[in-house]
């Protein structure tokens, strides 16, 4: 029996202190990944890693050892010392709960921010990774194809994503609060990463002019500042920038804090205690929570934009109640297709498609010839019947000595395709991804297994 | 006639009042426009029946504490019912409209008597030093709600915890300004009337300081406004700090007015009749 399980730590179940080792662990060269071919009971494996989670999805025949296993690994990678007990933080989700929770996930509603587009891409990435260190065959394959195209439904078919608050948005209306009107304020951007770039579209969006970045690679400040109209600083010096910045959008790799209390103290004289909006989106964050304690200077770091997010929330729980009623139809038609890829449902569906065809034609020959005697009849019954028996005798016995290995899946999949047998949802089996690039890893992955 | 229209009055606006607290929870315009509406009809009974006791008293009425009080309320609503419509804050009123109340209904707690007439009051300088102090603390008590709104809307931001009044209070700098704005506008009202009440005292007493108990209240309530004129002028002083003192300022100008007038002995302690 293949199980699916999702194992992983979110912004909902580990604080940010975690996350922020987490963080600084997946920035190392080496993906978990590489680790799947000494790993004994885990068989297909899918990592993904960003700002606010740390998930791994793995299918195995028995659950205990896989968990432990992939427990393990997660030890290992991310550094934890054994005393902390990162069982408090895990959630683990197992069967088709993982299955709804990976689309959950792929369709940005367990996000920290409902609805944002980044982690569709980042599932995308993660899928890539999957493909490349060839930890993925078929039901992961499918399962992760069927989450772009389930999110891609939520998307088209609920206003999740159109009403998109990302934490750039949330970020905007709480410097709405702040300062009123924002058209006039001057933004700095302090690291110029993909967040960064988004957050700053959107303050652009609500009529921000001025604009200043401000990064350790100039190359990189210059292509946004052009982009953006926006003048660069000397990353050096974005602490003397802050005398007339109004909102400051931080999100560089940093390890250690960037702006500290008294560097903001310092300067609020100079700057007449005009309010000073911090944005912390940078996870290790780069500005001291005491900052927040100067009068008139506000920080909001990645768990804080969350309050605000809860209300909006609020208004968005129907779209979300609608998204989450698409995600369980496609699970229940994801499980109908789990349960065909054992041997026994295949056996029967061969047989099935085998005598409806034999069926058929005998209808055909039998209205052709009419004056047939009913002795001849029964001979054309038997001869039929028994030439269909003679021929799948042997896919049959094949598919019953694969049951017993760990890859029936690939090969009841594979089966079925080559039968072209229906399991109700197979229409979208072919054209599996939604950008072509994965359907051409993907196929060309899959090709080279069945070498 | 007089003492009906002042329960008008009050019942108008307490009806604003009530209208303000609802507007609190639901963000309707209409609600909010009568509630407005309310508060302008009290505003306009209280104006008739100020009149009709400065009609016949034969000056203006302010010379009891309840005729003081009373006139004061009816200038912090028309401050604000004016302000209103030029500033467009409309969750103002469910700050304001609760204190025009209270001081509704502080004046019916005050004996109502009529004094006899005083030539004393009868001099363009006192109408001037009245006014003028009147109208500042219109706008610094105004300067107080508006504080308070500060105070409460930074808690939310600052502590990052959003109860529903974060939805509907305005922005900070808003606050702020308007805050700002009474400030900048009361202090040389404030400067002005009491300017004119010493002008007044050196032509009727020959000396413009008496030691009067109010006199020096009235010195230490500039003295605060003077500091935070000046901190927010020279120094950039705003939000909390300026919003305690605002508040600080007030609760001052509330000792002042009242507790010189009712408890203290002095040529302000009109109350008693006593010159």
């Amino acid at each position: 029996m293949c199980h699916i399980v999702l194992l992983g730590m979110n912004h909902k179940t580990a604080p940010v202190e975690i996350r922020e080792q987490l963080a600084v662990a997946c920035r190392q060269e080496v993906n978990p990944l590489h680790m799947l071919p000494r790993m004994e009971h885990v068989d297909e494996m899918v990592f993904l890693s960003t700002c606010n989670r740390v998930e791994f999805l793995f299918t195995c025949n028995s659950l205990q050892d896989g968990i432990q296993e992939v427990k393990t690994l997660l030890r290992t990678h991310v550094g934890l010392p054994v005393s902390t007990p990162p069982d408090n933080y895990l959630y683990v989700y197992e069967n088709m709960e993982a299955v709804k929770h990976l689309f959950m996930v792929a369709s940005s509603l367990d996000s920290m921010v409902l609805g944002e587009p980044q982690i569709l891409g980042q599932m995308k990435d993660a899928y890539r990774a999957a493909v490349e260190y060839r930890t993925v065959k078929t039901v992961l394959n499918r399962l992760l194809h069927k989450a772009f195209s389930v999110a891609k439904r939520v998307r088209t078919e609920t206003c999740i994503g159109s009403c998109a608050v990302s934490v750039s948005y949330a970020a905007v209306e709480l410097a709405r609060k702040i300062f009123g009107d924002i058209r006039d304020k001057k933004v700095m951007l302090i690291g110029a990463g993909e967040m960064a770039e988004l957050a700053a579209e959107h303050f652009l969006a609500q009529g921000v002019r001025q604009l200043t970045v401000a990064n350790r690679t100039l190359e990189r400040a210059m292509e946004l500042a052009g982009k953006f109209r926006a003048e660069t600083v000397p990353f050096d010096c974005f602490l003397d920038a802050l005398k007339s910045m109004d909102i400051v959008l931080s999100s560089t790799g940093a390890q250690q804090p960037i702006i500290r209390y008294q560097d903001v103290r310092s300067r609020m004289r100079e700057r007449r205690n005009k309010p000073l909006f911090f944005i912390d989106i940078a996870v290790p964050r780069d500005i001291d929570p005491k900052v927040n304690e100067i009068d008139n200077v506000y920080v909001y770091d990645i768990d804080d934009l969350q309050g605000v997010i809860d209300i909006n929330r609020e208004e968005r729980r129907n779209q979300a109640q609608l998204a989450e009623h698409l995600i369980d139809e496609e699970t229940i038609k994801f499980k109908r297709w789990m349960n065909t890829l054992s041997a026994v449902p295949t056996i029967i569906s061969l047989r099935a498609k085998a005598e409806t065809i034999r069926r058929n034609e005998i209808r055909k020959t039998f209205a052709q010839l009419p004056d047939l005697s009913e002795r001849e009849r029964e001979a054309i019954e038997i001869l039929t019947e028994s030439i269909i028996k003679k021929f799948l005798h042997d896919p049959i016995v094949f598919l019953k000595k694969k049951a017993q290995r760990g890859t029936q899946a690939t090969f009841m999949d594979f089966a079925q395709q080559f039968f072209n047998l229906e399991d109700g949802d197979g229409a979208d089996s072919s054209p599996l991804a939604q950008d072509a690039d994965i359907a051409t890893e993907s196929s060309s992955f899959l090709e080279n297994a069945k070498k | 006639m007089e003492a009906l229209f002042l329960v008008i009055a009050t019942l108008c606006y307490l009806c604003g009042t009530v209208g303000y607290l609802v507007y609190l929870y639901h963000d309707r315009e209409r609600i909010h426009w009568i509630s407005w509406s309310a508060m302008l009809i009290g505003a306009v009974f209280h104006a008739g029946a100020i009149l009709i006791r400065s009609v016949q008293i034969g000056q203006l009425a302010f010379t009891t504490g309840q005729e003081a009080i009373s006139l004061f309320a009816w200038m912090f609503v028309a401050t604000y019912l004016v302000l209103q419509l030029r500033l467009q804050l409309r969750i103002l009123g469910s700050f304001v409209s609760p204190l025009a109340v209270i001081f509704m209904l502080s004046t019916s707690l005050l004996p109502s008597q009529i004094l006899p007439k005083s030539e004393l009051f009868k001099s363009g300088w006192v109408i001037l030093h009245v006014s003028t102090l009147f109208l500042a603390n219109a706008l610094f008590a105004l300067a107080f709600s508006v504080a308070i709104m500060y105070l409460l809307q930074e808690r939310h931001i600052k502590r990052k915890n959003f109860g529903f009044l974060y939805m509907r209070l305005p922005p900070l700098e808003r606050l702020d300004s308007i805050g700002h704005l009474c400030l900048i506008i009361g202090f040389p009202l404030m400067t002005g009337g009491l300017v004119a009440g010493f002008a007044y005292a050196s032509i009727v007493w020959q000396s413009p300081w008496n030691w009067d108990p109010k006199e020096i209240l009235s010195i230490v309530t500039w003295i605060i406004y003077a500091v935070l004129v000046h901190e927010r002028l020279a120094v950039g002083w705003r939000g909390r700090r300026a919003a305690w003192l605002a508040i600080f300022g007030f609760s001052v100008i509330l000792l002042t007015f009242m507790g010189a007038n009712l408890l203290l002995k002095g040529h302000h302690s009109i109350y008693t009749g006593k010159m």
